[in-house]
């Protein structure tokens, strides 16, 4: 698997949200996306990057495109240094929400993408990784 | 503190030619000159030495701040609003002043050749006053960029929420771009009031316009939805593209007491029937 082209964009305000939605619509457009999948990687980058700004306090989008065997896909990693989430499970069922939300952006970002990974704890900030190939 | 010495002010005036020269030369190899017409630049860079001398000459010191230094602080100021309407970045708006400083200094290096010690003294008073004029170019460039921002926020947010009267007791409210917390308050309020004014029935809601909806859109949706429900009127979504209707499916998101449609057309012929109006015999 290669890395084709890689970057970063910090995610600090709600502004910032919206400039992470266009990037990874420019890169999913790069990576030959069709419509669909396109509209749903952004929408799951729209509820990661949000919830970067509102629960992580800030962070960065690390982005990289891959080659892998003639497949072409975008994997996306949101970082924070905030408070991290106790209970993984919980954080994970639907509906559930530790602010005032619908609790469906981060069970809903994992449906929207091919792979999905969440590295956290309490004090050690927040890392997900999320792929999507085209 | 020491002053500049009228030594200095006497060696600025008698070489303003060379010093003017010197200036354009190096704002020119630092592209700060970009869209500005030759004559323009000679002429802001001789009123400005020519302010300067005169600014020396009141004897206000080096604090900017002094009446002696209005005329240079108002012709900053000019300088950096039109540096920004021209487009003009804050580096290449500033240079305008750090530019002068390898002239000046070469010129004061001449002059107190044999004196050293008022040499560095002149210098540092130079470079001070300098640094103020460049500090004071650097914040009302800023403060001229964030009202022009300030004003566009403004703008948008009056732009994004037209809501218009389609048909009696029937009115649309096409959405726009991206719906932030701020945006869709002012949206529901407009919405609200409009359905109060018009005593309308029904308002549609027209997301085409919306490339993202997530979970926050879909949750300001909702509880617009409900507030207009709550006054007794109805709503109804439309401008759900395939993709949208996806995604939404994926998301989880339980759209299902909402009324949705495809298109606008739709969603107006639904409403018509629903008010009673019919197409057909009015048109």
């Amino acid at each position: 698997m290669n890395v084709r082209d890689s970057g970063s964009l910090p995610v600090r305000i709600e502004q910032d949200v919206v400039l992470a939605r266009q990037l990874a619509r420019k890169l999913a457009g790069e990576c030959g996306m069709r419509l669909v999948d396109l509209t749903k990687l952004v929408t799951a980058v729209s509820e990661l990057a949000r919830n970067t700004v509102v629960y992580g306090g800030g962070g960065d989008m690390d982005w990289q495109i891959l080659d892998n065997y003639g497949r072409t896909g975008l994997r996306l990693l949101f970082r924070d240094e905030g408070p991290g989430i106790p209970d993984i499970n919980l954080a994970l069922t639907d509906g559930w929400t530790s602010g005032g939300g619908l609790g469906l952006g981060l069970t809903g970002a994992r449906r929207l993408v091919d792979e999905f990974e969440l590295d956290t704890a309490p004090g050690q900030g927040t890392r997900v990784t999320i792929t999507r190939w085209a | 503190m020491a002053a500049l010495q009228g030594s200095t002010l006497d060696a600025i005036n008698s070489n303003q030619e060379q010093l003017l020269e010197q200036w354009i030369a190096s704002l020119e190899a630092n592209g700060a000159t970009r869209n500005l017409k030759e004559q323009v630049l000679k002429q802001e860079t001789r009123e400005f030495l020519q302010l300067l001398s005169e600014g020396l000459q009141s004897g206000s010191g080096n604090s900017l701040a002094g009446a002696g230094w209005d005329a240079v602080r108002r012709f900053l100021e000019k300088l950096s609003s039109t540096r920004a309407q021209l487009g003009h970045d804050s580096h290449q708006t500033v240079y305008f002043i750090f530019a002068l400083k390898g002239p000046l200094f070469a010129l004061l290096q001449a002059h107190y050749r044999d004196d050293p010690a008022t040499l560095a003294e002149q210098l540092w008073l130079i470079s001070e006053l300098l640094d103020s004029m460049g500090m004071h170019t650097i914040r009302t460039y800023q403060a001229s960029r964030e009202t022009v921002i300030r004003r566009q926020q403004e703008e948008l947010l009056e732009l994004s929420t037209p809501v218009v009267k389609l048909w009696d007791g029937v009115l649309a409210l096409p959405l726009i771009g991206t719906l932030d917390s701020q945006r869709s308050q002012t949206v529901m309020e407009s919405l609200l009031q409009r359905i109060v004014d018009t005593g309308s029935e029904i308002a549609i809601i027209d997301i085409t316009g919306v490339p993202t909806v997530d979970t926050l859109v879909a949750q300001h949706l909702l509880k617009t939805v409900t507030a207009i429900r709550l006054m007794g009127a109805d709503c109804i979504i439309s401008g759900i593209r395939p993709q949208i209707a996806q995604t939404i499916v994926h998301l989880g998101l339980d759209l299902g007491t909402l009324t949705t449609k495809a298109n606008l057309s739709d969603a107006l012929k639904l409403a018509l029937t629903r008010v009673g109006g019919d197409l057909g015999q009015r048109v």
